[in-house]
């Protein structure tokens, strides 16, 4: 044998039962702590004779029980109350015992690998497969039909033949000693390593772009982008008409249509009374449409002050003493009409609503032009009363 | 003559030595397959071959290639799903419940069962996945952060399904697979060409077999089995939620947890026993899987048969009880309506035929066991189809009723799924020791220390 390997311990192997665990009892008063008993199947009070101390593995599955189970209903009333609330069925958005049953078996899942990693990784230090009493006939024997001691080399009593002395005390057969395998060293970066490397790079890329670009399209993956239906403007082999897109039934009334009965007609002398009045949240709309519709003809101030720099024709000012003498219903008229084959239709982009606002707001900027003195009183809650008297 | 009864039966016949009960375990694994084995292989892999043809036919056409219509929208689909989900349950029993009742007799049938377990889980959960007709879209299940900016509905049973389902099959492989460790290390020791002990090196981490794994194992082994007890009875709980939480008459009823369960334990230690009796008879295993572990299986069928039953009955009490005409519509309609035949197949194979095991005779012949298991496996099947299709195909409103007729293609996936249990079932028994080594080896006479005279815990 080659003395110049490290020993890692002895080994002794015994028949029965009853041999192994007193040996191993016997061991454990001689005073050593680094030895340890194979068996090919767990011995009853082996620990006890061992001297081993309770395992701790079930405060693992606690906690990560405990973990699971609040994590996972953290999670739901996030998901389901906070991210994205949600009424189903009539229930409150934390119903807890609709939980209760993800939150058990999340517990569950959570405790069980949570256990099993720590007993195989951080426990036992597995996979382990350069220990040095696999590939001898020791552990071949233990794994079958025998029962086994090793004192390992690490122990302070550790003593070649003392030991060897003892477990031949103890009766034990086939004694053993068991070296250190020599460590092994491997580059990262082996040829064959990177080969590999490349390979699966490959490898994913391409199936990554055919799946992306090529499988996707391809039935049954495409049933969303090729479903058996007409689109907006595409031709109908169906209808007379061939149009895809459907028009409403004549006559039909959009829901909340109020018809304005001078629709088109430019020159009337009738018009309507302006139904809103102005409040805070009318003109505010009215300045919000005034100044995208409006405001790039007539300027932001309706002075005429065309911000298109003659581009197009410039609006004329709403400011003039004609204008500010048309009546409200007047300038409804017009801005829904239109005027002089200029102004267009603004029946499109704003709606019955916003077009009275629009009027109230030209309404603010004309008394701004032309304040009356009252207008200059401040309102506050001291003269309040004084400023709506004058008024 | 009296009997000694504070005598634990012998659990494995003959007493054989530790190395010959290695050499009858390991010897399916070490040995070339015989002729008679490719041959039943070759049978169930065309089996699967034509499930997973129909599987692929539902998938390009969608599932109008199958029988389902409204409103029958569950149909055979659904009853493969629970049916391979309550096969899956004995496993479970077998190795957890049987375990913390400290029942020894498992040890023979536990790895079996629990590798039955992963596969029917395996068979069930292909079932909805299959059903959604797009099952690429069966990851939005999963919550995870998407575009859609959505997430799954964490309070429907369906839901409940998923997470159910899956944490079982999680957590029965890895208690499989903590079983199996050891079992690997003794294969490792024992391989003599590279391949093999390369193989069963990587699964085996490296286990040395000492009493300082031993110690937490044990340990670990208990805590999972306390953890998979009430796990196997929230499954098919939940299961039987997706049905009972909808407002069907037949399905609408507070006794489907209690009775779901009963019967999945039922039908799948009928499915343990119809595959076990092949096994000891083929791989000679007639004395570590003993008759009197089938009796005692048998004594479980009887037992949880009369829960079935007891259910049947219960059912037409609450039928009448309520006073809800259509309750009590339902209730004779599946007994006497167009289902009637599958009514009256599930009463007799589920009710009736078990009750024979009352006579020792009976329990302790494996031919009429066999013949019993087997149409327990039928009748469970078409309880689920009658639960579910007779119930659907005569819903609230007169008008949209439906007699559903299965298709071709139905029929195909169902066998394809039988395919799919015995060619995995198959593959398992000649791969992986089909009994747990180091198991077995710890209950047979003389495996453990004496406590008689020579007290070893002084």
């Amino acid at each position: 044998m080659n003395n110049d390997k490290k020993i890692f311990g002895i080994t002794a192997l015994f028949d029965t039962p009853n041999e192994i665990i007193k040996a191993a009892k016997k061991v454990k008063d001689a005073g050593y702590k680094y030895f340890d008993v194979n068996t090919p199947y767990p011995i009853h009070g082996m620990d006890k004779a061992m001297g081993l101390k309770s395992s701790k593995l079930g405060y693992v599955t606690l906690f990560f029980g405990f973990f699971g189970a609040s994590s996972i209903l953290f999670f739901m009333w996030w998901t389901l109350a906070v991210n994205y609330p949600l009424v189903i069925g009539g229930k409150p958005y934390f119903p807890l015992p609709a939980f209760v049953p993800i939150t058990f078996e999340f517990t569950v899942l959570n405790a069980v690998i949570s256990t099993f990693i720590a007993m195989i990784a951080v426990v036992f230090n597995m996979p382990f497969n350069a220990h040095p009493l696999h590939d001898s006939n020791y552990i071949k024997n233990v794994s079958s039909d025998k029962y086994g001691v090793v004192i390992e080399s690490e122990d302070p009593k550790f003593d070649e033949n003392n030991v060897k002395e003892f477990l031949r005390s103890l009766g034990g057969k086939s004694i053993e000693i068991i070296y250190n395998p020599e460590k092994q060293t491997f580059k990262v970066f082996q040829p064959r390593f990177v080969v590999f490397l490349i390979i699966v790079a490959i490898i994913t890329s391409l199936s990554t772009y055919v799946t992306l670009n090529k499988l996707m399209y391809m039935p049954p993956f495409d049933f969303m982008m090729n479903q058996n239906k007409g689109s907006a403007q595409a031709e109908s082999t169906f209808f007379y008409d061939k149009h895809e897109m459907r028009e409403p039934v004549k006559g039909t009334v959009a829901r909340g249509f109020i018809p304005y009965a001078f629709e088109g007609v430019v020159d009337t002398n009738e018009f309507y009374s302006n139904p809103f009045l102005p409040t805070k949240e009318n003109l505010e709309l009215g300045q919000k449409k005034f100044l995208t519709f409006c405001s790039p003809c007539h300027g932001d101030y309706a002075d005429g002050n065309s911000r298109l720099q003659g581009q197009f024709p410039p609006g004329p000012t709403l400011h003039s003493a004609r204008v500010i003498g048309f009546s409200d219903g007047k300038l409804y008229n017009i801005i829904t009409n239109g005027q002089n084959g200029i102004m267009p239709s603004y029946t499109y982009q704003t709606t019955r609503e916003e077009r009275w606002a629009i009027v109230n707001y030209i309404r603010v900027l004309q008394r701004a032009q032309n304040p009356k003195p009252s207008d200059f009183t401040e309102i506050s809650d001291t003269n309040k009363e004084s400023g709506n008297a004058s008024n | 003559m009296t009997k000694d009864y504070s005598l634990e039966l012998a659990l494995v016949d003959g007493n054989p030595s530790l190395k010959e009960l290695d050499e009858i375990i390991v010897k399916p694994i070490n040995t070339r397959p015989s002729k008679k084995y490719l041959l039943v292989l070759g049978f169930f892999s065309s089996l699967l071959l034509i499930g997973a043809v129909c599987v692929g036919l539902t998938f390009y056409y969608g599932i109008g290639m199958w029988g389902n219509n409204q409103p029958v929208a569950w149909a055979f689909d659904i009853t493969n799903f629970v049916f391979w989900i309550g096969i899956g349950h004995a496993g479970t029993l077998i190795s957890a419940i049987l375990f913390l009742l400290r029942q020894q007799w498992r040890n023979g049938i536990a790895r079996f069962a629990e590798a039955m377990t992963i596969f029917a889980v395996m068979c069930a959960g292909l079932f909805p996945i299959i059903h959604t007709g797009r099952p690429w879209l069966a990851g939005y299940l999963i919550p995870y952060p998407n575009q859609h900016v959505m997430w799954p509905n964490f309070i429907s049973p369906l839901v409940w399904d998923v997470f159910a389902v899956s944490t079982y099959f999680t957590v029965s492989l890895i208690f499989w697979y903590v079983g199996l460790i050891p079992d690997f290390a003794a294969l490792r020791d024992r391989a003599t060409d590279k391949i093999r002990k390369t193989i069963y090196s990587f699964f085996s981490l490296g286990w040395r077999n000492s009493s300082r794994q031993w110690h937490h194992y044990e340990k670990v082994y208990m805590i999972l089995a306390g953890l998979a007890t009430p796990l196997v009875l929230s499954v098919h709980t939940v299961v039987s939620w997706d049905f009972a939480a909808a407002i069907i008459p037949g399905w609408h009823s507070t006794i489907f947890p209690p009775y779901f369960v009963a019967g999945a334990i039922f039908s799948g230690f009928a499915m343990v026993s119809t595959v076990l009796i092949f096994v000891r008879k083929v791989f000679d295993m007639e004395h570590i899987i003993t008759l009197d572990t089938l009796e005692k299986m048998n004594k479980i069928v009887l037992l949880t048969g009369s829960m079935v039953g007891y259910a049947y009955i219960i059912e037409w009490f609450m039928a009448w009880y309520s006073g809800s005409p259509t309750e009590l519509f339902t209730t004779l309609n599946r007994a006497f309506g167009p289902y009637a035949w599958g009514y009256w197949i599930m009463v007799s194979c589920n009710v009736f035929f078990p009750q024979l095991f009352w006579f020792k005779k009976i329990r302790r012949s494996v031919p009429i066991t066999l013949v019993i298991v087997i149409l327990v496996n039928v009748g469970m099947w078409f309880e689920r189809f009658v639960i579910i299709v007779s119930s659907l195909s005569r819903d609230f409103l007169p008008s949209s009723w439906h007699y559903f007729k299965p298709t071709l293609i139905d029929m195909g996936i169902l066998i394809g799924s039988f395919g799919l249990f015995f060619t995995l079932v198959l593959l398992f028994a000649r791969t992986l020791p089909v009994i747990s080594m180091a198991e077995i080896k710890s209950v047979i006479q003389g495996a453990q220390p004496t406590h008689h005279g020579d007290n070893h815990n002084e």
